[in-house]
């Protein structure tokens, strides 16, 4: 089981990069719970100066922008 | 379609594809005049009537703004994918006031963040280290030089006017940020603010291939000119307004250099107003074709642009009302330095 985080305020392009992250989870057959994290204090505590920022286990994968579909499907199933 | 392939098909059709579309654009954009006399022909409207001036600024300026919006979209979507905020905030980490507010406020233009990021923005560079008035400057500067705004005003109104823009813009970002520095107003972030200490994140640092740089671009024009079309379309549409309809008489003696209250006047209807640089270059065109000064329509513009109500109450999450109100004053008095001195320089 993977665990997904999702780093940004809940802007659009936050929730675009949550439902990507659970479409290429499912192109992967990977399992992964994805969390949204919204509180500014958590988000600054990974260190990234934009959103939406991703975290695969714990480990920063992306920060800025959506990320490419290819890369998530690396990510998670690293 | 996955980027790889999208990547892929863009190396391999590159020279012809590129070649093909600058031709394109270019044939177009040189078409502009008769596209917009033709299309006024077809209606029955009277050419030299009110409204046939107004749709006739309105078919002229439409595909001419539109066809600019996305060439320059492209290249900044390009210039872009060489700077990131973890980069940008690297390099502003520890700079000294002075330097750090040009570097910092340079940067702004360039260094790409959507305004919902903003405050994550502003407190990773507080938290490591970059400077309050330093920060001040590049969130002043992000949207005030407005790389749209730059490329419109270039092509609409003339390059002597957006290299004005360009320079007070930046001058107005750096002076107006190291102002904030030397008030010492760390005291009155919300003081969760300053109790984060965060590292620079450990990111996969990549270099994208030129196809991929261009593959930013063109997803920059569809992100950014499929979300911001329909005001600039607006905005044209006020500007055909003002261009047919407004009395140049009136507009002169409210807007011209004569009545020196104009300029705080504009910058007062300008920060409620929220449009973003591409919706209201139009309208700055169309004021500026009916006598008004151009200081005051630059300072209208300006206000609109850098101080929007939306952005302070996202800035609140992270700023006290007091320091909300001295980066409004500060920023609200260099708009009106600059108003002022457009005026007196540009007769």
């Amino acid at each position: 089981m993977k665990d997904v985080k999702v780093l940004g305020p809940g802007c659009k392009r936050c929730e675009t990069v949550v439902q990507m992250v659970k479409d290429a989870a499912a192109q992967a057959g990977v399992d992964v719970t994805v969390t949204k994290v919204t509180d500014y204090a958590e988000i600054a505590g990974y260190g990234i100066a934009s959103t939406p920022g991703i975290v695969v286990d714990g480990k920063i994968v992306h920060a800025g922008g959506l990320p490419k579909a290819e890369d998530l499907v690396r990510w998670i199933t690293a | 379609m996955s980027a790889a392939t999208q990547a892929k098909m863009v190396s391999a059709a590159r020279p012809a594809a590129a070649l093909g579309a600058v031709a394109a654009w270019a044939v177009l954009y040189s078409q502009l005049v008769p596209f917009s006399e033709w299309v006024v022909s077809l209606l029955p409207v009277e050419r030299q009537s009110r409204l046939g001036e107004a749709l006739a600024f309105f078919f002229y300026d439409a595909p001419k703004v539109l066809l600019l919006l996305t060439l320059v979209v492209f290249g900044m979507g390009i210039v872009r994918t060489w700077f990131s905020a973890e980069r940008t905030r690297a390099l502003l980490a520890g700079r000294r006031e002075g330097v750090g507010n040009a570097m910092a406020a340079a940067l702004g233009i360039v260094t790409p963040f959507c305004s919902c990021s903003a405050v994550p923005l502003f407190i990773g560079f507080v938290s490591a280290g970059v400077p309050l008035g330093v920060t001040f400057s590049f969130l002043i500067a992000a949207p005030m030089v407005n790389e749209v705004a730059l490329g419109l005003l270039f092509a609409l109104v003339g390059w002597r006017v957006a290299l004005s823009y360009l320079a007070f813009g930046l001058m107005l970002a750096v002076v107006a940020g190291w102002v904030i520095g030397r008030l010492k107003l760390e005291a009155w972030l919300e003081p969760w603010v300053l109790r984060i200490h965060a590292g620079a994140a450990d990111l996969p640092r990549t270099r994208p291939t030129l196809g991929e740089r261009l593959v930013a671009g063109l997803d920059a024009v569809r992100e950014i000119v499929g979300r911001v079309w329909y005001s600039v379309i607006a905005g044209i549409a006020a500007g055909a307004l003002i261009h047919g309809y407004v009395p140049e008489d009136l507009l002169a003696s409210i807007m011209g250099k004569e009545a020196w209250w104009s300029v705080p006047a504009a910058v007062i209807v300008g920060i409620p107003m929220y449009s973003n640089a591409a919706g209201i270059i139009s309208v700055v065109e169309a004021l500026l074709g009916k006598g008004a000064a151009l200081g005051t329509v630059l300072a209208f513009m300006m206000s609109v642009i850098a101080l929007s109500l939306p952005e302070m109450i996202i800035l609140r999450k992270v700023l006290s009302v007091k320091l909300i109100a001295v980066f409004v004053a500060v920023v609200g008095v260099g708009i009106l330095a600059v108003g002022f001195l457009f005026n007196l320089l540009f007769a």
